[in-house]
C-alpha cells in the first residue's frame, strides 16, 4: 500500500485539531469531574456504578457526536469547497483518498478516547481510591466503543460521498438510534411474514449492531465477557467498515466532481 | 510525442428536475498539444474551457470519446505524478500555512522526503511568496493564494502543468511575473496548456491557440498564422475637423467631434495614415490600437456559425 | 478506464463478501443467544426508571420491550428453562410503560403463573399485574378472563375465580362465557366441563401462537383425563359385574357399549394393563397430563415434538 492514505489520514487529524475538536475533552473533563465529586460527597454505595457508567456512556455519546458531524463533511465539504481539485490532480487514488479520510477520523476518536480513558480511570480512582482486576472490563467497553465509532465513521463516510452534510447527520443519526435497538428489530423481522418479512429482515440485517456493542451496563457490574463475544464483534465491526467504506468508495469513483 | 492529444472527448450533462433534458457541455473535441509548446485554450466563461480541464484531470468523466497525456491513457494515475494543475480560483485548506500546504501536496505527488523541504522553499520563491511562514491560508488575499496555487503546480517538476485562468485575481505586476515564470518553464522544456479569456496574455505567450465557444472548438492555429487572416484596427485622433482625402482613400471611418476627428482604420494602414496627416500638417493627438490582431480572429470566429474542426499542424 | 475498473471490481467484491460476513456473523451471535454474553439481566429493574428514560417515546419502548419478553420467553421455553426471573421484571416495564397494551396480560396470565418449565412459577405476581391491567383498563372484560383464569389454573381458588369471572361478566360488551364461567366456576369448579370452557375460551380469544398452543395441550389433556376416567370407572364396573378385570381393551369396550375400539386423540387406543389400569400410549405426547400415566411415569425434561392433528 502506498503512504498517501497516510498522509490523507494524518492530514486529516490535523483538521480535526485544528477544527478545534479536541475541546471537547474539557468538556467531558468537567462533567466526569464533577460526578465524580458529587457522588464521592453523598457517598450512597454506587459510587464507581455511578462514575463507570456515566463515564462510559458520555465516552459513547461525544464520540458519536464528533463522528457524525466530522464524517459528513469529510467528503461532501471537499467537493463543495473545491479543495479536492488540487488533491486529485495528483497520483491519489480515488480510493485511497476515501480510506485515508477514515483512518485519520478514526485515529482522532482514537486519541480522543485515550485522554477520555485516562479522565475515567481519574475519576474512578478518586472515588474507589484503588483498582481492583474487575476495572481491567473498563478496557474492554472501551474497545467496543472504539469498534461502534468505526463503524459510524464509517457510515458518516459513506453518506458523506453522496449526500449533503444536513442528510447525512440524520441517517447517520438514525442508523445510530436504530442500531442500538437491531437485536429487537431482528426479533420484530422474525415475527413478520411473506414479502414483509424479506424487507424487514433485510433491513435488520443491513442496520448496524450496536446492541451487541454496548457492554457499558454488563462492565458496571462486572459481568465477565466472554472471549468469543469480543472476537465476533471485532470481526463484525471490521466486516462492516468494509461494507460501508467499499460503497462509499464505488460511489465515490463514479462522482463527477462539480 | 505529444504532450497531450484530445480525442473526440464530449460532455453531455443531463440537466431538469428528472434529468431529462442533457445539456451539451462539450462537442467532441479534437485536439493535440506539442511537447515543450506553449498553447492557450481560448474562450469566453462558460465555453467548455473548464469542463474540458476537468476531464483531463479525471475529476469529471467524459460522455464519450477518450485522451492521453504524455503517451499515457489519460486515467492512469501515475501519470499524474508528471503534470501539475492549477484550477480556476484554486481554494486550499483554509487551516494551513503555505509551507505545510506544499508540504502535504510534495507527500501526495511522491517527492522524495529529504527534497520535500527543499523545493517547497524553492517554489515559494519562484512564486513570489514570501515572509509567510506560519500564516495561515485563510489569511492570504486572493493573489496570495494565486501564488500558492501556481507553486503548487510546479512543486514536482511535473512536465506538463495546466493553468486555469492563471492570471486571475493578480496585479499587473503578478500578471508579469506569471508570464516570466510560463516562459521559464517552456524554457526548461516543459509543456505549458492554460486556459484563458485574457487575449492579450495568449497573444504574448503562446507557440498556439484554440479558440473554443458553446462548447465547439472554433479554430486551432500557430498565433501568427491565424492573425494572418485578419486585421487589427486602430484609431487615429487628430486636431481639427479637416479629413484628407487620402485618409479617406485608405478607407478610414471619420467623425467628427468638437475641433478634433477620429478615424478608424485598419492596422496595417497605421503608417499610411500617419503619413497623410504629416503631409496635410495636421496635428496628430493619438493613435490607439483598438482591437489586437487575435482579438479580431475571436470575434470572428465566435460570431462564425460554421465550425471549424480539426488540427492544422 | 482500467485502473476505474480494478478499483471497481475490488470494492464490489470487497462489499459483497463483507456483507455476507456481517450477515453471517450476526446469524452466529444470535444463536448463541444471551448465554454467550452476559447473564440476562436487567440491570434497570425499575419500570419508572425505564419510562423515564424513554423521554416521552414509551410507545415505541413498551413495543420494544414487548417484543424482548415475547423472545425472552420463547427461547427459554425452547429450551424448557427452569428460571424465568426475568419474565415478570419484563412484563412489569412493558405495562408500565403502555398499561393498554393487552396481550402482554394474557401473557402473564399464560406463563407467568404456571411451574417451570411451562411458566414463571409465579402467580402472585400474575395476580398483580392482572389487577394493574383492571385498574388501567376498567372496560375491559379479557383481563377479568385473564385474572380469572390464574385463580382457576394456578391458585385453584375457585370461589375467587367465579367472583372474578361474575365482575367480569357485568362489563359492558362482556362475552356470555362469562357469565357460564362464572356459574360453572361456582358449581362444578373441579369438573372437566369447566376446564375444557375455560381452555377453549382461551383458545378462541386468544392470537397469541404461544398461548394457543398451550390451551390445545391442555384440551388434549383434559380429554384424554377425561376418557381415562370414564373408562377407568367402566373398568371397575365390569369387575364389579364380572368379578374379574377385563382381559383387554376391546372386550372392556364390548362390555360398555362403546363404538369402537377408544382411542386418545392422537389416535392410538387406550391399553389396558393386567392390574386394571387405563394407560395412553404415548404419554410423552401429552403434556399436563393427570391421569393414564404409568406408575412411576416421569415427563421428558425437554418437550417432546408434537405434530398436529386435525381437532
Amino acid at each position: 500500500m502506498s503512504l498517501r492514505m497516510i498522509y490523507i489520514a494524518s492530514n486529516t487529524f490535523r483538521e480535526a485539531v485544528r477544527d478545534r475538536v479536541l475541546y471537547n475533552l474539557i468538556a467531558f473533563a468537567l462533567l466526569l469531574s464533577g460526578a465524580a465529586v458529587f457522588v464521592g460527597q453523598i457517598s450512597i454505595d454506587i459510587e464507581r456504578l455511578v462514575v463507570i457508567n456515566l463515564g462510559l456512556t458520555a465516552v459513547s455519546l461525544f464520540g458519536i457526536v464528533i463522528a457524525i458531524f466530522i464524517g459528513i463533511g469529510l467528503v461532501s465539504k471537499e467537493i463543495e469547497k473545491r479543495t479536492l481539485y488540487t488533491v486529485l490532480s495528483r497520483p491519489v487514488r480515488r480510493w485511497e483518498f476515501i480510506v485515508g479520510k477514515f483512518l485519520g477520523l478514526a485515529g482522532t476518536l482514537v486519541v480522543n478516547t485515550f485522554f477520555m480513558a485516562i479522565g475515567v480511570f481519574g475519576a474512578l480512582l478518586y472515588v474507589s481510591h484503588k483498582f481492583s482486576a474487575a476495572d481491567a472490563l473498563i478496557l474492554v467497553a472501551l474497545y467496543f466503543i472504539i469498534l461502534e465509532f468505526l463503524i459510524i465513521c464509517s457510515l458518516a463516510l459513506f453518506f458523506s460521498s453522496f449526500s449533503s452534510p444536513l442528510l447525512s447527520a440524520v441517517f447517520a443519526f438514525s442508523l445510530f438510534v436504530i442500531g442500538s435497538f437491531a437485536d429487537d428489530l431482528r426479533g420484530f423481522a422474525a415475527l413478520t411474514h411473506g414479502v414483509t418479512r424479506w424487507f424487514a429482515t433485510a433491513a435488520a440485517y443491513l442496520v448496524p449492531n450496536f446492541s451487541a456493542l454496548n457492554v457499558i451496563s454488563a462492565v458496571a457490574h462486572q459481568q465477565p465477557l466472554a472471549g468469543r463475544l469480543i472476537l465476533q464483534n471485532s470481526l463484525y465491526a471490521l466486516f462492516y467498515t468494509a461494507m460501508a467504506l467499499s460503497s462509499a468508495v464505488l460511489i465515490f469513483e463514479r462522482r463527477n466532481l462539480k | 510525442m505529444a504532450a497531450i492529444e484530445i480525442l473526440g472527448l464530449e460532455k453531455t450533462y443531463m440537466v431538469g428536475f428528472w434529468r431529462k433534458r442533457p445539456k451539451r457541455a462539450l462537442q467532441p473535441l479534437h485536439l493535440t498539444v506539442e511537447e515543450g509548446e506553449i498553447f492557450g485554450f481560448l474562450g469566453p466563461n462558460g465555453a467548455g474551457k473548464t469542463t474540458t480541464l476537468k476531464m483531463l484531470m479525471g475529476l469529471v468523466f467524459p460522455t464519450a470519446g477518450t485522451a492521453r497525456i504524455l503517451g499515457h491513457e489519460w486515467s492512469d494515475p501515475e501519470v499524474k505524478a508528471q503534470i501539475g494543475f492549477l484550477p480556476e480560483q484554486p481554494y486550499f485548506y483554509d487551516y494551513l500555512t503555505a509551507h505545510e500546504l506544499l508540504e502535504y501536496y510534495a507527500q501526495l505527488s511522491g517527492v522524495p522526503g529529504k527534497e520535500r523541504k527543499r523545493r517547497v522553499e524553492e517554489v515559494l520563491q519562484r512564486a513570489g511568496l514570501t515572509d509567510i511562514k506560519g500564516v495561515q491560508l485563510r489569511k492570504f488575499s486572493k493573489g496570495m493564494l494565486q501564488r500558492a496555487g501556481i507553486a503548487q503546480a510546479i512543486l514536482h517538476n511535473p512536465k506538463l502543468v495546466f493553468f486555469d485562468e492563471p492570471m486571475s485575481g493578480l496585479d499587473p505586476l503578478g500578471r508579469r511575473e506569471v508570464r516570466d515564470l510560463m516562459e521559464q518553464l517552456k524554457q526548461e522544456g516543459k509543456t505549458v496548456f492554460f486556459s484563458t479569456h485574457i487575449l492579450s496574455d495568449a497573444e504574448a505567450l503562446c507557440d498556439r491557440v484554440a479558440i473554443i465557444y458553446k462548447g465547439e472548438l472554433r479554430g486551432v492555429g500557430a498565433v501568427a498564422d491565424l492573425t494572418s487572416t485578419v486585421q487589427g484596427k486602430v484609431e487615429v485622433i487628430w486636431q481639427g475637423t479637416r479629413i484628407p482625402a487620402s485618409m479617406k482613400a485608405l478607407g478610414a471611418e471619420c467623425h467628427v467631434t468638437g475641433d478634433t476627428v477620429r478615424a478608424v482604420l485598419p492596422e496595417n494602414q497605421q503608417d499610411a495614415a500617419i503619413d497623410s496627416l504629416r503631409r496635410e500638417r495636421i496635428r496628430l493627438i493619438a493613435i490607439t490600437p483598438l482591437r489586437t490582431s487575435l482579438e479580431a480572429y475571436f470575434v470572428e470566429k465566435l460570431q462564425h456559425s460554421q465550425t471549424t474542426a480539426g488540427k492544422i499542424s | 478506464m482500467t485502473a476505474t475498473r480494478r478499483t471497481t471490481t475490488i470494492a464490489f467484491v470487497c462489499l459483497a463478501l463483507s456483507m455476507v460476513a456481517c450477515v453471517f456473523l450476526l446469524r452466529h451471535m444470535d444463536q448463541i443467544g444471551p448465554q454467550a454474553t452476559i447473564e440476562d439481566a436487567l440491570y434497570i429493574n425499575s419500570p419508572r426508571m425505564i419510562k423515564r428514560a424513554s423521554l416521552g417515546f414509551e410507545g415505541v419502548m413498551a413495543c420494544i420491550y414487548w417484543t424482548r419478553t415475547v423472545q425472552y420467553f420463547g427461547h427459554r421455553h425452547f429450551n424448557a428453562a427452569h428460571t424465568y426471573n426475568e419474565l415478570a421484571p419484563l412484563l412489569e416495564i412493558t405495562t408500565a410503560l403502555d398499561p393498554q397494551l393487552l396481550p402482554a396480560y394474557q401473557f402473564g396470565a399464560s406463563f407467568l403463573a404456571p411451574a417451570p418449565p411451562n411458566g414463571a412459577g409465579e402467580p402472585e405476581r400474575a395476580i398483580q399485574l392482572m389487577e394493574y391491567g383492571i385498574k388501567n383498563n376498567p372496560s375491559n372484560w379479557q383481563l377479568y378472563y385473564d385474572l380469572g383464569f390464574v385463580y382457576y389454573t394456578e391458585v385453584k381458588d375457585y370461589k375467587k375465580a367465579s367472583q372474578i369471572f361474575a365482575q367480569g361478566s357485568k362489563v359492558p360488551n362482556a362475552h356470555p362465557v362469562m357469565k357460564v364461567l362464572a356459574a360453572q366456576m361456582a358449581e362444578h369448579a373441579g369438573e372437566f366441563s369447566t376446564a375444557r370452557l375455560l381452555w377453549s375460551a382461551t383458545y378462541d380469544s386468544s392470537r397469541d401462537p404461544d398461548i394457543r398452543k398451550s390451551a390445545l395441550e391442555h384440551l388434549r389433556a383434559i380429554r384424554v383425563d377425561e376418557d381415562v376416567t370414564h373408562l377407568q370407572s367402566a373398568v371397575t364396573v365390569f369387575g364389579k359385574r364380572n368379578g374379574r378385570l377385563p382381559s383387554s381393551i376391546g372386550e372392556l369396550a364390548l362390555a360398555a357399549h362403546l363404538p369402537g375400539i377408544p382411542a386418545d386423540p392422537d389416535g392410538h387406543p387406550y391399553r389396558l394393563t393386567p392390574e386394571g389400569h387405563v394407560e395412553v400410549e404415548n404419554p410423552d405426547d401429552f403434556k399436563f397430563l393427570t391421569k393414564g400415566m404409568p406408575p412411576g411415569y416421569k415427563p421428558p425434561a425437554l418437550p417432546q415434538l408434537h405434530v398436529e392433528h386435525n381437532q
